[in-house]
């Protein structure tokens, strides 16, 4: 069974709350990535995504921006990145998910990059601009070499879809907070604990929320409508300012219970 | 051959196309797509949109034989399709104007759109003056700095313009950025693509409201020689004044088409912004279809003299019509489109834009190597106030 689904089954049957940050593969150089990931796991991470540097990333907000030009500037490429995580997958035990726009996949070659996703123990894939309609240039191969792709439904997703979209997946499901590219908020509206329930009612995957999530009291308040969080542009943030005591504040807001088997 | 008729129900041509945005707008283009087909079959919507690209816009647009010009070239008789003549000067307004009136009838206030030139910008600040809406549009910053003076003109009519300093700072940027803002106004606002390109149906949207070009230019044609011209040549941006233009001749065999791209400083140069020529499939702005990209997918720079060129991907349609054949892609460098400008500005009283020069260039060419007794029309999409600046300062030097 595919991690992921592993650590879905787990946090049902405990009763547990997720947490899952987001960074930028290459910010900092591949040394950073390597790092990362060991300190986010140590951290209490229930799982880590991985994001793929891309020039045009229209559903990224200033800071996630920012940081893949910078992981750019440090020549990161796609392949350096699944090799790196290679390197580190022995020792980490949490799903990893690759984050990443299409183009550079399809540079890469669809079928090689899940393949080669498969060998260096990656579990999951976010495609941001991949919407069901497209999917199967990638669902397919996918399923063949047991990675997961996590989906995203949000406040304009209709009922009918929502249910549709989740139905498709084995994961999780995530629930975009905000209409908006991602970033962080000063703080979240009705709408979206409203959407959040109105996923919980049809999904029938763990709903994973995210976007705008940015403080501690963010977490705690979002966590009550949902399965677990997802937090990108304030983690980026923080490891680009080295605030490594910041990052396990926001993990630890999510009073995850501690049940990784080592 | 099977009539043409694409894209597909999934708004695919062949493998290109499609909706490759994020979650938060499919259903704003799935409505889009309603709206439009709804639109598309009304006559109410159809009259308003035609009596104002009469009364409005000043169309029909002339089809005018360029006699000095077929003289010079000793050739085929030229044409120029006179989409300059058009209220803003340029083509792209048929597309702002249609979009508009769509905005309307769907009950959006506002509308945001990207530019590079400017051109797009100011049709459709003009279109959002005319019809009452809100109207923001996000430019490049180096475009910005290259085109002033249709900033200038966009805030007089109203609109805002926000300066894009992401990217390289130029249209493709402006694109991201406007997607962004769509993104984050899905709700009360419309997105006014300027070409045809961006997720399905925006490619499909864009072309039938430039397709009066090539319908008004058919039947012009008809009237004149008495049969179809045996070829078609318009410049290539993201493409819509060439898909205006060849759409209506797709099923006409007998009619060959060619879309120049830019060939800025020459195509064995990495400055130039020849999608389909030097590029490779992919995906940006929400469609698969050529792009410069580097080997890893990341997308390039492109370069052209003209701001409304300098895109480095190229619309789905054209993607199709390539890889089948169907119409041929050429390109032509920055000196050759400057030296087309002043003789067509030289031989005819007409100063084409920039990116009209591209045409007209690559057409010179072409009616030398045809027959007297054959034609061709070239897309003259824009007048070339615009690029004077420009213009002054290539050839300054040598004009004194
Ligand atoms: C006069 C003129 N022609 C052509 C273009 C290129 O766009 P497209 O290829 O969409 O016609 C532009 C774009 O700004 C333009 O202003």
């Amino acid at each position: 069974m595919n991690r992921i689904e592993k650590v879905m089954r787990r946090i049902k049957e405990n009763k547990e709350k997720a947490f899952i940050p987001y960074f930028m593969a290459g910010d900092g150089g591949l040394e950073a990535l390597q790092q990362r990931i060991i300190f986010l796991e140590e951290t209490g991470a229930t799982a880590i995504e991985i994001g793929i540097p891309f020039s045009d990333p229209v559903a990224d907000g200033p800071v996630i921006q920012a940081a893949g030009i910078r992981a750019l500037q440090e020549g990161t490429t796609l392949k350096a990145v699944i090799q790196t995580i290679a390197g580190v997958r022995p020792i980490v035990h949490v799903p990893l998910i690759i984050m990443t726009y299409m183009n550079p996949i399809i540079a890469y070659g669809i079928e090689k990059f899940i393949e080669d996703s498969c060998h260096a123990g990656i579990d999951g894939l976010i495609l941001p601009d991949l919407p069901i309609e497209e999917e199967t240039m990638v669902t397919s191969l996918a399923e063949k070499f047991g990675i997961e792709i996590i989906r995203l439904v949000t406040l304009t997703s209709p009922l009918e879809r929502i249910r549709e979209i989740s139905s498709k997946g084995k994961g999780f499901i995530y629930a975009v907070t905000i209409n908006g590219i991602t970033g962080a908020r000063s703080r979240f509206d009705e709408e979206a604990v409203e959407h959040l329930k109105r996923v919980k009612s049809v999904s029938t995957l763990p709903v994973f929320a995210g976007f705008g999530i940015s403080t501690p009291s963010h977490v705690e308040e979002m966590i009550h409508y949902c399965d677990g969080v997802i937090v990108g542009s304030k983690i980026v943030e923080f490891f680009s300012e080295n605030n490594l005591s910041a990052i396990k504040e926001l993990i630890r807001a999510a009073k995850i219970k501690r049940t990784i088997k080592q | 051959m099977k009539a043409y008729s694409l894209p597909d129900e999934r708004g695919h041509y062949g493998m290109y196309g499609g909706k490759f945005v994020p979650e938060t707008l499919m259903q704003a283009i799935v409505e889009l797509e309603a709206a439009f087909k709804k639109a598309m079959e009304d006559d109410q919507f159809k009259g308003e949109l035609q009596v104002l690209l009469k009364d409005y816009v000043g169309r029909e647009t002339p089809l005018y034989f360029a006699k000095r010009l077929t003289k010079y070239a000793n050739g085929a008789k030229i044409y120029l399709k006179r989409e300059d003549l058009n209220h803003t000067g340029a083509h792209k307004i048929n597309n702002s104007l249609g979009q508009a009136l769509l905005a309307t009838r769907m009950g959006k206030k506002k509308v945001v759109a990207e530019t590079g030139a400017g051109q797009h910008g100011v049709a459709t600040a003009t279109a959002c003056a005319l019809l009452n809406l809100d109207c923001i549009i996000f430019m490049g910053a180096e475009d910005i700095r290259r085109q002033q003076l249709n900033v200038f003109r966009m805030e007089l009519l109203g609109a805002k313009v926000i300066s894009v300093n992401t990217g390289s700072a130029t249209l493709k940027d402006a694109v991201n950025e406007a997607l962004r803002y769509w993104v984050s106004n899905v709700e009360d606002t419309h997105y006014i693509l300027g070409s045809v390109m961006g997720p399905h149906p925006f490619p499909m949207i864009v072309r039938d409201f430039q397709s009066v070009i090539g319908m008004e230019t058919r039947l012009q044609y008809l009237e004149k020689e008495g049969s179809l011209p045996e070829a078609v040549v318009a410049c290539i941006g993201g493409g819509s004044n060439a898909m205006g233009m060849f759409y209506p001749f797709i099923n006409d065999e007998s009619v060959r088409l060619y879309g120049v791209e830019a060939a800025g400083f020459g195509l064995e140069t990495n400055k130039h912004a020849a999608s389909l020529t030097k590029g490779s499939p992919g995906i940006l702005h929400g469609a698969f279809m050529y792009l410069l990209q580097d080997p890893y997918g990341q997308i390039q720079e492109a370069h052209s003299i003209s701001a409304g060129l300098d895109y480095p991907g190229v619309g789905p349609e054209h993607s199709y019509l390539k890889d089948i054949g169907r119409v041929q892609y050429e390109s032509i460098t920055d000196k050759e489109a400057l030296d087309a400008l002043k003789l067509l500005s030289q031989l005819e009283g007409i100063i084409p834009a920039l990116e009209s020069a591209h045409a007209v260039a690559y057409a010179f060419k072409l009616a030398q190597t045809m027959n007297a007794d054959e034609g061709l029309v070239v897309c003259l999409s824009g007048r070339g106030d615009k690029d004077m600046a420009t213009v002054r300062a290539n050839l300054g030097g040598e004009e004194k």
